[in-house]
This record gives structure tokens, C-alpha cells and sequence, in this order.
């Protein structure tokens, strides 16, 4: 059946990506110490993770989301302008 | 290429272009004498009538317009108006200051109030703008059937939205009053007429219009010092890249300021300091006695001998101004022994995570940040005035790319504010610390004077020592121009960009609470065949009284209030997060498990709050009610006990009930897609 088809997809979407976010909001910074350790443009790692890498993947993460769910809508003869 | 613009868009450039002009027209006045009193009024004026025209422009008396904008905003600016919305006096001011005194603790905030828009674009914008009705409360109730799920809703709404529109306004009162010097009072009423006149006539059209023009103004506000600064400081003008290299050089001279002997020694005279205090308090009654007549002793000596009168009186005031009963000494000399003892502990570094004594200490701090990260993203992904803005896009697949674009415009705030604590304090290490203290720069001395920044010279070495500085979190964005020695007009543009933010954000709020009560309440239960005229007349009357009610509370200067700001997340978080999620993923959630969900999750979150932050209650005679905090999460991160026991509570109960009806299944299936093309 198309319509569950199209919710499993979307469903599978969200639930990897989620799965993304949980890993750098959570996991990555519950390591921020052993991060600093390391450094990345001048900054130590960790610090840079929750200053600035964190918010551009967050950003990845919608960007791609929405441009998946484009591509659905439109194999699926969804409209909804 | 200007001719692929929308109307839309040129509008705004011209408005942009129409705003620069105006700065660099006062710039060059203040060049010829314009005294800085006369730009802050500027600023001002110019301002709110800015906002004025854009409100007076959208006035509206249609409901559509009124509460979700017409739905006709497009997606680049809705994420716009999202950013002002969103970004309130808090963010402006205080989260720069924060980051500071902090460090990469600090970051938390950064990290969650960004983090919860991915929740947004995946979990819920998509959904409640297909769904398409016009609150939050709304959703809830079609999904799961009944008032009772809808006046908890609304219940929650004003809780989490009313101390936060309190916060607001107490914001445009300190800004007024610093910058314009207006007095306080008059300056929160006059931030009560700056949002009434966009809410009042236009509703969500006319907030949004002018969340749009006010989030231009606040980004431009808060980026240029520290450009300015960086240029000055690296010749590099995009702080956001270069601060890097600053941070090295702080954490350079951190680990030469940190250990040097004229800092150890400012701390060890703090420490004395405390320790006497605590002395003090454990000797009460006695030691407030034998302090007066220690002081009663030291006078008729001086008097005896021939003692300057100026030493004699000096004494005398510091002996009317001693505690009048043990009560209240306790109280000051706590107040003091705490500030000494912060004096006294070591600085952290920087850029250090989780720092601690002991693996224990760093533990509790590590479980800290990630409680708190998790209430601050759930809390974004659950307040209502956010998420209502999703209601007012044109289409579902708009409100998805709308929440791409309100990250992006949060984003260039939430990564300035690192850079601005770095670059402050790479000055404050290299133009302070370490200075004589009566050759420091002049801005220490004017921020002194209202008590944001205080400098005491504990050893007496006439130098100051990083621990004899203590600086306020408002002070870093505010005093930022100053420290970088700009001319008033950057300052003036601060205090613009700050009024902007507070302005905006109390507007979304105030129409949500509105909303709630005229639509929700008054509407949807109590009279359901009132006419659209008279549920408009209601609105307004309700978004006028309570605004007024706001700008009153926050007259009264409540101190507490902008601590229950960070309780807003977990009180939103708890409450509806899990309603609503579980609502759009789960079809077997049922009305009676999501009712329980949400009062538990709420009222958990509320308790913990009260039992770790509050001894007694004194209108009630309770006391004793303090707790120790749950695996030492403090009560700012509330909500992680909370929106967890909503989750589970939910489930249970759902699985405890009768599956929901088909109404409830068929509203599922169709907010989980669109129709097709050829059904409609």
C-alpha cells in the first residue's frame, strides 16, 4: 500500500537521523575532555564541537531531511503547495 | 541580481539599507557633537516607529490573520521571524556573559537551544502545519479528543509563557534605563507600548512583519562590536573564524596568570575572608553583639584622642549600618561569605569540560551539562510560541524548509557569542589583570558606578588581580563598544539591538498566551458560537489586559523571576513534548494516557523544581521541604525527570486503555501525509 510505504520512509528517515543527533548532542560531548586533545582550526576539539561543529551538522541534518522529503513528495504525487 | 528578488525581499533591503544609513547619519552627528543622551533617544524613536509603521501597516480583523498570519509567510522569512521569536533579551545580553564567566560550561546553552530545532524539523513542524488549525492546545485536542487534554494544555502554555513575557519586558526596562537613562518604570512601559503596537492591531501578521525587521536589527546589533573588536585585535574582521587563535593565547596567559603569587595570595585573603563569615554566622547572636561593641569601642577611643571627624563618622555609618537583628545578619553574611568564597576558587579554564576536584565532581558536572542540554533542546522543540510560529507558512513542505532557515538565523548569534566571550576576555587578561588599578580604562570606572563591574584591592598591592575583578554576564555585549573603544553610536546600536530582541520575543509570547485564552478557552469551550467579530474583540481585549499585567509584574522588579526563565524548558518540555510526539508517531497513544502523561510530566518537573530549590514556603508555614537532588542534577534541568516520566507514563497508561477510536486514527493518517495530487 503506497500510503504506508510512504510514512515507513519518512518514518526510517527521521529515526537515522535521529539516531545522528543523538550522537553528536550526547555521545560526542560526553567525550568533550578527551576531545580537547586534540584541535581543529586553533580550537581544542571538544570546545569547537559544542561551539560551532555541533550547530553545522545540526543544520546538515534539516538541510538534507528536507531535501529527502522533497524527493518523496514527489515520487509519491504529493502537492501540498 | 535584484530583479529575482521578491517584493518581499527588496522591501526588506531597502528597510536594511534605510537602517545602515541611519546609524552612519548618527555616527557622523556624534562626530559633530551630538551628545550620546540625544542617540540613545534616537535609537529609540526611530525604532519603535519603525515597528509602529509595520504594525499599523498589517493591522487586520480577520481571524486567520489575527492568530496564524494569513498563513501566506514564506519560508525565508518565517525562519526569520523564528530567529527573533526565538532569541530573547536572555540570548542577546546575558548568553555572551555566560560563556564567559564559564567557559566551555557555558556552551551548554548554545548547544540545546540549537539542538532542539532539529527535533522541530524532524519531530514536529511538518505535522502541526499539515494538521493546520491555530494553536498548539488545538493539536492536541483533535488528536486525542476532549477539553480536558486542551485546558491542561493551556494551563501549561501560560505557565511556561508568562514568566518569560515578565522576563522580556523586565529586559526592555534595563535597557531603556541604562542606555536612554529613562527610569526603570518608564521604561518597561514604554517596551509595553513598543510590542502593544504590533500585537495589538496585527496579531501573528503583524508580529511577524515585525519580528522580520526586528531580527535584521539585532543581528547587525550584536555582530558589529565584535567585529570591530576582532579587526582591531587580529585584522581579522569575521570574529567567528579567528577566535581560535585567540583562545590559544588566553589559554596561554591563563596558565601564566592562573598560579602567579599575587593571585594565589588575592585568593588565599578571600578565602580568610569567607572562612571569617562563616565564623560570624555559626557565633550568632553572640558575634553580631560583639561586633557592635567592637565598633562602639574603636569610636570612643578615636574620640578620646584627637582623631580626624571624618574616621569618627565613617565608623559611626558603619555602625548604624550593621544588621539590626541576628536575621537579618545571617542573611548579609551569607549573601557576603558566598561572594568571597567564589572569589576564592581557582579560575577554570577556558575551553575546560567538566572540570572537577575529584572523578566525582567531574562527574556531577558532566551529568549536569547533558541534563541540561536535554531539557534546553526538548524545551525548544516544546515551547508554544515557537512552535506556533510553524502554523503560518504556506504549505507543509515551506514549514520544513522554514525551520532550515530559523536554525541558520539562530545559528549566526548562538556562534557569535563564544567568539565574544574569548575576545573580551583576551582583553580583559591583557588590559586589565595585572594593571594598576588607577591606570585601568576608563569603561571599568563608568560600569562601576551601576554596579556591573566591582574591583577590590584585597592585598593591597595596588594592582589588580583577577580575582579582586568581578564582572556581571550583562556587562560583556553591553560594555563590548566601550572596550573596543568605539564611538557611543556602536553602543546605542547594542541597546537597539537588545530592545529588538526582547521586544520580539515578548510579542510571540504575548500572542500565545492570547491565543490560548480567546481561542482555546474562550472559544473552543466556552462559547463555540460566538461570531468571529466578537472572538476578535475578545483577543484584543485579552492581549491588552494581559500585557499590562506583565509590564506591572515586571516593574516590581522580581529578582526571582529570571531564574524561572530556565525553568520554562523543563516546565514546556515536560508538559508537552511527549504528548505531542508520541500523538504524530505512536497511534496507539490514547486520550486518557496522554491526559496522565502530561500532568505527571508536568507536575514532576514542577516538584523537583520546588522540593531542590525552596526550603519553605512562607504564605503557606511550610518549611523543611528541601531535597537532595536526584543523581545531582540541578533544578534547572528538571525536565529530564519530567519529559521522561511523561514518555513513560504516556505508554503505559495507553497500553492500559482502549485503543483510541477511529477518529483519532483517521486524524494520524492525515497528518502523516498530504493528500495526492489527483485526490483533491
Amino acid at each position: 500500500m503506497a500510503h504506508g510505504l510512504y510514512w515507513r520512509k519518512t518514518r526510517r528517515l527521521t529515526f537515522g537521523l535521529l539516531v545522528i543527533w543523538v550522537f553528536v548532542t550526547f555521545v560526542l560531548t560526553w567525550y568533550a575532555p578527551e576531545l580537547n586533545a586534540f584541535s581543529l582550526f586553533g580550537f581544542p576539539l571538544g570546545f569547537y564541537m559544542a561551539a560551532q561543529g555541533s550547530l553545522v551538522v545540526y543544520l546538515v541534518i534539516i538541510w538534507y531531511y528536507n531535501r529527502r522529503m522533497r524527493r518523496l513528495d514527489e515520487e509519491f504525487g504529493i502537492d501540498d503547495e | 541580481m535584484p530583479g529575482s528578488l521578491t517584493r518581499l525581499q527588496r522591501y526588506y533591503l531597502l528597510y536594511t539599507g534605510g537602517f545602515i544609513l541611519f546609524v552612519v547619519a548618527l555616527a557622523i552627528l556624534e562626530d559633530h557633537g551630538m551628545p550620546p543622551r540625544w542617540i540613545g533617544y534616537s535609537f529609540l524613536i526611530f525604532t519603535i516607529s519603525m515597528y509602529a509603521v509595520i504594525g499599523i501597516m498589517s493591522r487586520t480583523s480577520d481571524v486567520s490573520e489575527f492568530y496564524v498570519a494569513g498563513r501566506r509567510v514564506p519560508a525565508f522569512f518565517n525562519g526569520m521571524a523564528t530567529g527573533a521569536d526565538w532569541m530573547s533579551a536572555a540570548s542577546f545580553i546575558g548568553l555572551a556573559g555566560t560563556l564567559y564567566l564559564s567557559g566551555y560550561q557555558g556552551l551548554a546553552f548554545v548547544l540545546g537551544w540549537t539542538g532542539g530545532f532539529v527535533l522541530v524539523a524532524l519531530l514536529l513542524a511538518p505535522y502541526l502545519r499539515r494538521f493546520g488549525e491555530y494553536t498548539i492546545p488545538d493539536f492536541l485536542s483533535a488528536r486525542y479528543g476532549g477539553n480536558a487534554i486542551r485546558m491542561v494544555a493551556v494551563g501549561a502554555a501560560i505557565l511556561a509563557s508568562f514568566v518569560y513575557v515578565v522576563a522580556q519586558i523586565y529586559g526592555v526596562g534595563v535597557i531603556t534605563s541604562r542606555f536612554v537613562s529613562l527610569q526603570f518604570e518608564i521604561g518597561v512601559f514604554v517596551g509595553l507600548a513598543g510590542i502593544l503596537v504590533c500585537s495589538f492591531l496585527g496579531g501573528m501578521r503583524a508580529v511577524t512583519w515585525t519580528q522580520v525587521a526586528q531580527y535584521v536589527i539585532l543581528i547587525i546589533a550584536y555582530i558589529t562590536p565584535v567585529a570591530i573588536l576582532s579587526w582591531s585585535v587580529t585584522g581579522n574582521p569575521v570574529p567567528q573564524v579567528v577566535y581560535g587563535q585567540v583562545l590559544q593565547q588566553v589559554q596561554q596567559m591563563e596558565g601564566r596568570l592562573f598560579d602567579s603569587p599575587a593571585e594565589v595570595d588575592a585568593r588565599r585573603l578571600y578565602r580568610e575572608r569567607a572562612d571569617e563569615y562563616a565564623q560570624k554566622i555559626m557565633q550568632l547572636p553572640n558575634s553580631l553583639v560583639l561586633e557592635r561593641e567592637q565598633l562602639t569601642a574603636k569610636i570612643n577611643e578615636l574620640k578620646a584622642s584627637d582623631a580626624q571627624m571624618k574616621d569618627i563618622v565613617a565608623l559611626e555609618k558603619q555602625r548604624r549600618e550593621l544588621p539590626h537583628d541576628p536575621e537579618q545578619a545571617r542573611l548579609r553574611w551569607e549573601t557576603a561569605m558566598y561572594a568571597a568564597a567564589e572569589r576564592a576558587a581557582p579560575p577554570i579554564p577556558h575551553a575546560a569540560a567538566f572540570p572537577g576536584d575529584d572523578a566525582d565532581a567531574a562527574r556531577a558536572q558532566r551529568i549536569n551539562f547533558l541534563a541540561l542540554v536535554f531539557c534546553l533542546t526538548v524545551g525548544t522543540a516544546a515551547l508554544p510560541h515557537v512552535l506556533m510560529r510553524y502554523y503560518t507558512t504556506p504549505s507543509v513542505r515551506q514549514a520544513r524548509e522554514s525551520v532550515f532557515w530559523s536554525l541558520l538565523f539562530i545559528l549566526l548569534l548562538y556562534i557569535t557569542a563564544p567568539a565574544y566571550a574569548v575576545f573580551v576576555k583576551y582583553e580583559v587578561f591583557t588590559h586589565l589583570v595585572a594593571i594598576p588599578i588607577d591606570k585601568l580604562p576608563g569603561w571599568v570606572a563608568a560600569w562601576s558606578k551601576i554596579g556591573l563591574v566591582s574591583i577590590e584591592d584585597i592585598n593591597r598591592d595596588g594592582i589588580l588581580q583577577l580575582a579582586e575583578l568581578s564582572l556581571n554576564p550583562d556587562v560583556i555585549v553591553l560594555a563590548t563598544p566601550e572596550i573596543a573603544g568605539m564611538p557611543y553610536v556602536v553602543s546605542g546600536l547594542v541597546a537597539a539591538g537588545g530592545l529588538a530582541a526582547a521586544l520580539s520575543t515578548a510579542d510571540g509570547l504575548l500572542l500565545t498566551i492570547t491565543s490560548a485564552l480567546s481561542h482555546d478557552v474562550y472559544y473552543r469551550v466556552f462559547r463555540p458560537q460566538s461570531s468571529t467579530q466578537f472572538r476578535l474583540v475578545i483577543s484584543k481585549s485579552l492581549l491588552l489586559v494581559v500585557a499590562v499585567l506583565a509590564a506591572t509584574v515586571a516593574a516590581q522588579k522580581p529578582g526571582t523571576i529570571l531564574s524561572m526563565v530556565a525553568w520554562a524548558f523543563s516546565i514546556a518540555g515536560s508538559a508537552f513534548f511527549p504528548a505531542l510526539v508520541l500523538g504524530i508517531f505512536w497511534r496507539r497513544a490514547t486520550r486518557a494516557g496522554a491526559l496522565a502523561g502530561m500532568v505527571v510530566g508536568l507536575s514532576i518537573a514542577i516538584y523537583y523544581i520546588f522540593r531542590v530549590e525552596f526550603d519553605s514556603v512562607a504564605w503557606l508555614g511550610v518549611s523543611g521541604l528541601r531535597m537532595e537532588p536526584w543523581f545531582q542534577v540541578q533544578s534547572t534541568s528538571a525536565g529530564v525527570f519530567g519529559v521522561l516520566a511523561g514518555f513513560v507514563t504516556i505508554i503505559v497508561v495507553s497500553l492500559f486503555t482502549r485503543a483510541p477510536e477511529s477518529a483519532a486514527d483517521g486524524f494520524v493518517d492525515a497528518i502523516r501525509r498530504s493528500r495526492r495530487r489527483q485526490d483533491t
